[in-house]
């Protein structure tokens, strides 16, 4: 057994605590809630140089080859300083593309994403509002050499930036859902694709895409026809663990700067730290914390490993987001007034919280998927 | 025991109701209570003047006053009543700083002179105040607070800094405390004064976590005031605040506005499928809806007692402090379930067409987190009933 990072995983997590501190800044973060693009081109082209966009993406296309438990560390370091970049919807999509792409889809992308040159969008979500395969209604029509798609796509992040979106479309209506769902690799600017963003608590640039006919020659097919639907289990389920990770990263700034803004802050003479209520305030959030950032590692181990890990990560999530909307509530609350101003930062964890428990699963539908695990 | 309202109070609630139904239907666009929301924009600040203006002509600004300010000597019943179906509808028009704070201090402890000067202009609506008492350093603890008021012949001069001063942008009038002896210990050396905003004051916003306007810093820079416009004596500030807590304190409205916002929940779940069946036949969803009502009907007996203790005229420290704070929180678990049982759809932002209720918990999910720490947080309101109610040692 060894629950270490590895000496390289140490040194990546150490680049990117140190750009997050030099480079990187809640200032910053305002500046793109606010920002209709939420790119900063120079910050972009940055993180490309440091190579993070070609961690997931195998040497023989440009890429350095990495491992899940490699993003892992990025993503915990990213949500620690409420990164804002199209970063987790391109290595989302960058996974499906390396697990389930062509030779020829996988030349043409993935050095271009390594490179920072390409974004992708992951156009899933609907608004059906689920992340199964019932949930899906949007349909690709084959027609000769091409598909042709309509449907209408919610809650779609980096629509807005994207170059190119992983799409999710029904090819065959009849028989059980799962069967029937096939992946496009559609360009952004297809004549028919319409993105009104939208806005929402976490200022996370999500976005309704419309298809409206917009065609896609066959070759544009990610993965097997009408088998498309296990990629997506597969893609969810670490896109699942890799917001666990960055809900872990925030959580660890909750709870260090409520600690010592608790050792900091007097009222009545004495640091409110030193009053038992907050003191066991602070002892459960690190105690919940902890126990949320040990066990993402875990799940994060077995779907690096290829272990079928369904229940895991169904559990992995729906207690990080649980963990992390209570102690980020519970960290307003130790904050005071200076907690719920827009200013402070507490806000933007806050904030990020309501959203991530909901993207990806949230907890109750989570649990059902538990139970279904465990209750045969 | 026999829980009915007597004929009267029938009468009186009925009359409320018909009112606030009225006033209701002229809520601007987008509007969805709260009780800081008046201050967020024109709009909204526009339509609680219009309905206190209305209020103050039915003589319902003061219904526990002396008539002979204006009140109608109506007991703490009868302003629960009010103050509950008030809320239900979700109508403002009662300034909760002027009426309930500052009104009931003026009434205990000062003179007549500024009783005829400041209470007939509160029933009529007339002036809006704001509370200039916390500090960035005094929050919790109060008494500590710096800023200073020095005498200089009929005047006192008063430099320092507020914070969180809710309305303060809207208001005209600021009631505040400042220090006038720093040598004596923290709770007698405070004076309490009522003061017109003028030059001297300055306001500065803050924006709350949803980037909204409600409260603000305010700065005194050798800000002059008349010691006419104390309130009691100097230096018994403290003891001001303390008569001035005097009001109806059962936070029925609060309890009464989230059972509102929960009806109409539920009327939204059966309307909206999930997986193919109505929301409102989901068990989970069920549940957590039944829980809520549930709390909802049990806090507001409790704020019923509440105010029967006080109609009885008792003194209720840790009864009170109990019903700020389970209500309060109970608003932040509603609003976070009711994001959570909508799904992706419950962090939208008013303005989409996709937003449910104009964004209505995407921003209360937020805004209600300033209620568990207004007014004393949660943890104080603990340590009063651990204090004064159960009488643990200190
Ligand atoms: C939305 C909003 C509106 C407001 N409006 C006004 C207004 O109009 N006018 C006005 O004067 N003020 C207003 N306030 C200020 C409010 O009264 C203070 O925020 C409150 O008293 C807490 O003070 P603080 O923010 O300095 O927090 P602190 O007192 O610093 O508290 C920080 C944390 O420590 C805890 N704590 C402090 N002391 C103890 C203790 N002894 N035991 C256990 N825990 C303790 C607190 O509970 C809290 O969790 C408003 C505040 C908010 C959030």
């Amino acid at each position: 057994m060894n629950l270490d990072f590895t000496e390289e995983q140490e040194a990546l997590k150490k680049t990117a605590r140190d750009f997050m501190t030099k480079t990187w800044s809640s200032a910053l973060v305002r500046e793109l809630e606010e920002h209709p693009t939420g790119l900063k081109e120079d910050i972009w082209r940055q993180i490309a140089e440091l190579g993070w966009l070609a961690v997931a993406i195998p040497e023989e296309y440009d890429g350095v080859g990495g491992r899940f438990m490699d993003l892992i560390v990025l993503f915990e370091e990213m949500g620690r300083a409420c990164f804002i970049a199209p970063f987790f919807s391109t290595v989302i999509c960058t996974l499906a593309i390396v697990a389930a792409g062509s030779e020829e889809q996988k030349k043409e992308i993935l050095p271009r994403v390594a490179n920072g040159e390409m974004v992708l969008s992951l156009a899933l979500a609907e608004p059906s509002a689920r992340y199964d395969a019932a949930g899906i209604a949007t349909r690709a029509a084959a027609n000769k050499d091409e598909y042709v798609i309509n449907g209408t796509k919610l809650f779609i992040h980096d629509a807005q930036v994207a170059h190119c979106f992983l799409c999710v479309a029904r090819t065959r209506t009849e028989g059980p859902p799962e069967d029937g769902i096939t992946l496009f690799l559609v360009d952004a600017k297809s004549p028919g694709v319409k993105i009104t963003p939208l806005h929402t608590i976490a200022d996370d640039k999500q976005n309704e895409v419309i298809f409206e006919n917009v065609k896609v020659a066959k070759g544009q097919v990610l993965g097997p026809i009408e088998k498309g639907f296990p990629v997506i289990e597969m893609l969810l389920e670490q896109a699942a663990i890799a917001k666990c990770a960055e809900m872990v990263g925030g959580a660890d700034w909750v709870i260090e700067n409520c600690t010592s803004y608790a050792k900091e802050r007097a009222q009545y003479g004495k640091p409110i730290g030193s009053y038992g209520i907050i003191q066991h305030y602070l002892a459960e959030m690190w105690t919940e914390i902890g126990i949320a950032k040990r066990f993402t590692y875990y799940a994060a181990w077995l779907l690096d490993q290829g272990i079928p890990c369904r229940k895991e990560v169904a559990m992995a999530k729906a207690w990080a987001s649980e963990v992390y909307k209570r102690w980020t509530r519970m960290g307003v609350q130790v904050f005071g007034g200076i907690g719920t101003t827009r200013e402070h930062d507490m806000g933007l964890y806050y904030r990020r919280a309501r959203q991530a428990a909901l993207l990806f699963g949230d907890p109750d539908s989570l649990r059902e998927k538990i139970a279904q695990e465990i209750i045969l | 025991m026999d829980f009915r309202l007597t004929p009267e109070q029938e009468a009186l609630k009925s009359a409320f109701e018909e009112f606030f139904k009225e006033e209701e239907k002229r809520a601007p666009e987008g509007w969805s209570g709260g009780m800081f929301s008046i201050f967020e924009s024109e709009e909204n600040w526009a339509y609680h003047r219009s309905v206190a203006e209305k209020l103050a002509k039915k003589g319902w600004l003061c219904l526990p006053w002396p008539k002979k300010y204006g009140g109608q000597e109506h007991s703490y019943i009868e302003q629960l009543i009010f103050n509950e179906v008030r809320a239900y509808y979700r109508v403002p028009g009662v300034d909760m700083w002027g009426s309930q704070i500052v009104a009931p201090s003026i009434l205990e402890c000062a003179s007549e002179e500024l009783k005829q000067e400041w209470l007939p202009r509160i029933a009529r609506a007339e002036i809006n105040w704001c509370q200039g008492w916390s500090e960035p350093n005094a929050g919790s603890d109060l008494a500590s607070l710096t800023t200073r008021a020095v005498e200089d012949g009929d005047d006192f001069v008063i430099n320092g800094q507020k914070i969180w001063t809710t309305g303060a942008h809207r208001a005209d009038h600021i009631f505040f405390l400042a220090r006038t002896d720093p040598t004596v210990p923290k709770h007698k050396g405070i004076t309490y004064f009522v003061s017109e905003i003028r030059e001297g004051i300055t306001i500065r916003p803050l924006l709350f976590m949803h980037s909204k306007h409600e409260y603000n810093e305010v700065f005194f820079d050798d800000f002059r005031i008349s010691k006419k416009n104390v309130v009691g004596q100097v230096n018994q500030g403290w003891y001001v605040t303390m008569a001035g807590i005097n009001f109806e304190r059962s936070m029925i409205g609060s309890v009464a506005e989230v059972k509102r916002d929960l009806e109409e929940f539920i009327e939204f779940c059966k309307e909206t499928k999930r997986n193919g069946q109505p929301l409102a036949k989901d068990p989970l969803t069920r549940h957590k809806l039944a829980e809520f009502a549930l709390e909802l009907e049990v806090a507001r007996q409790w704020a019923y007692y509440v105010a029967w203790l006080q109609s009885k005229g008792n003194l209720v420290p840790a009864e009170s402090s109990a019903a700020k704070y389970f209500s309060s929180e109970l608003t932040v678990r509603f609003a976070n379930t009711m994001v959570e049982i909508m799904g992706l759809y419950g962090t939208l932002k008013a303005g989409s067409k996709w937003a449910k209720f104009h964004g209505k918990y995407e921003d209360m999910c937020q805004a209600s987190l300033g209620t568990t720490i207004a007014g004393g947080t949660t943890e104080t309101m603990k340590n009063i009933i651990a204090w004064m109610g159960l009488k643990l040692p200190r």
